[in-house]
């Protein structure tokens, strides 16, 4: 579904990702995991758009889209739940879901994904009428969530969903983005909790200073002895 | 007389608004004082007068003259501003930018309609209406009037269009607005034609109260409406329209009870005493960054 191949990009001198290639197939949750600064929301950003890549290719469902903008890369299907949530905070719930469903002008399809949201994230149906910047940081991080989903995507991009939430909420946060994938949506996620992601995930890859040094199953890699050492805090 | 200058006050003030709030859409978009305001102000006015000399009737010459103004503010977005951001100069730049092409405007106007004051055709003159023993002017009523009734109609775009719902996304978080595929460029191009547009309203507006015109009207008109929105907390709209009206009155005040030499010093003063007092402006918001 989802091919990167061999890509570069830059930060003006820093050479932030250093030949990127990797695969996401139709159904799957594929995680990228890695320390700080190894190019995991950078991955994230040129699939999106938001940052362009010096070199290398994005291939998505057959089309290349290689440095297509930002909202042409939204309409044909793929969405990012950006890392520290990036809500509109003087919006309400309702607006910052209204503003996910952008690019669409299907009425019909933009209800069903209100309700999909709803249905999903029921607290944020109870605080609809709020500003975002009055949710807590739970809440939050399901609104960034919940308006990734409203353009109904193929493949939704999580960035660091489980940042700074408290442990049974990053456990609620993970059981959602199950039931999001067995609804259907591909999920490619990015996460520092590499024990929790590889848990739910079918294959991973592993990113160090801007390379992918490993890949495999997801069981494989939390059997893997130097993953176990860096990522997982086994000793 | 109290009411004579409070109804003074309030015509003005509906028209500083009109002014300021083009100040505060650029400046919530962009983070940018767009000090070429006053000239585009000056600009509408000229061409208000252009079109009305040539016959075209005023609601015509009006329209014309909103139409080609917005155009002229998204010209000087896209020819001048717009290169800067691509290069991510810093905002200095923008802003000195801006106070470079308020010449240029000023400069072409005098080119083009000489630097003499010209007379501008009354407005809405139907006489007065006496209320109570008042008389109250019906020119003030009217631009009172058509002032308050934009005012409405450009907080309901911005309050219940999508477009106005982009506007609002951008000024909170351009990555994010991105993200969800507004075309950010689109918003900052309709965000100067709208500032540009009510301009326009605003210069014919005054122009028609004063009945004249000239190329740097708008340095002091402009210098005021950008008083009005920081006042009011720069970037938030019904700030700026407080903003106006605060100014628009105390330089009515002012201009009867201390002699017209301060009328011009009042709304200056009242700045002055409210930045010091709250620096975000009456209804500002706190940590705008501020070039």
């Amino acid at each position: 579904m989802l091919s990167i191949r061999n890509i570069n990009t830059h930060y003006g001198n820093i050479h932030a990702l250093k030949g990127i290639s990797l695969e996401v197939k139709q159904g799957e949750i594929v995680t990228l995991i890695g320390s700080n600064g190894a190019g995991k929301s950078t991955t994230l950003g040129s699939i999106t758009g938001l940052l362009k890549a010096t070199s290398g290719e994005v291939w998505f469902k057959g089309q290349n889209i290689t440095n297509a903008s930002p909202s042409e890369i939204v309409k044909m299907g793929i969405s990012l739940s950006p890392e520290g949530r990036e809500v509109f905070p003087a919006l309400t719930v309702e607006e910052n879901l209204q503003l996910g469903a952008f690019t669409r002008k299907d009425k019909k399809g933009i209800k069903e994904s209100y309700e999909r949201v709803y249905e999903l994230f029921p607290r944020l149906f109870e605080r609809k009428k709020q500003t975002a910047g009055t949710l807590s940081g739970g809440e939050q991080q399901m609104l960034a969530i919940g308006r990734a989903l409203m353009s109904s995507p193929q493949l939704l991009l999580l960035d660091e969903p489980s940042l700074g939430l408290a442990p049974n909420l990053v456990l609620m946060i993970f059981e959602l983005i199950q039931s999001i994938n067995k609804q259907g949506t591909t999920v490619l996620l990015v996460e520092q909790n590499a024990n929790m992601a590889l848990s739910i995930a079918n294959r991973g890859y592993v990113l160090e200073t801007g390379k992918v040094t490993l890949s495999d199953d997801a069981k494989a890699l939390s059997n893997n002895e130097s993953v176990r050492k860096a990522y997982l805090g086994h000793i | 007389m109290v009411l004579q200058q409070l109804s003074n006050g309030l015509t003005l003030g509906m028209v500083y608004a009109l002014i300021a709030v083009g100040y505060s859409l650029v400046f919530g978009i962009l983070r940018l004082v767009n000090f070429s305001h006053g000239s585009v102000y000056a600009f509408g006015a000229h061409m208000a007068m252009l079109f009305v000399s040539m016959q075209f009737g005023i609601i015509p010459a009006f329209i014309l003259s909103i139409v080609l103004t917005g155009i002229l503010g998204i010209a000087i977005d896209k020819m001048a501003l717009a290169p800067l951001r691509a290069k991510k100069s810093k905002g200095i730049a923008a802003l000195i930018t801006t106070i470079g092409i308020s010449y240029i405007i000023q400069n072409v106007l005098m080119i083009t309609f000489g630097s003499q004051t010209k007379f501008f055709p009354k407005l809405f003159d139907f006489g007065s209406i006496y209320i109570g023993g008042v008389a109250f002017n019906t020119t003030q009523i009217c631009i009172s009037g058509v002032s308050l009734m934009l005012l409405l109609i450009l907080s309901c775009v911005i309050r219940y269009t999508k477009v106005g719902l982009a506007m609002r996304a951008v000024e909170q978080n351009q990555k994010a607005a991105n993200l969800m595929g507004i075309d950010v460029n689109f918003v900052v191009t309709f965000t100067f034609f709208l500032g540009g547009a009510s301009a326009a309203i605003a210069g014919t507006l005054i122009s028609g109260y004063y009945q004249i015109v000239y190329p740097n009207m708008g340095f002091v008109a402009g210098l005021k409406a950008f008083s009005a929105a920081v006042l009011g907390g720069i970037g938030v709209l019904y700030g700026s329209i407080f903003g106006g009206l605060v100014v628009g009155i105390s330089e009515s005040f002012a201009a009867a009870y201390l002699g017209g030499s301060y009328r011009d010093a009042v709304a200056f003063l009242i700045l002055i005493i409210v930045l010091l007092i709250k620096p975000t402006g009456l209804f500002g918001k706190k940590g705008i960054t501020k070039v």
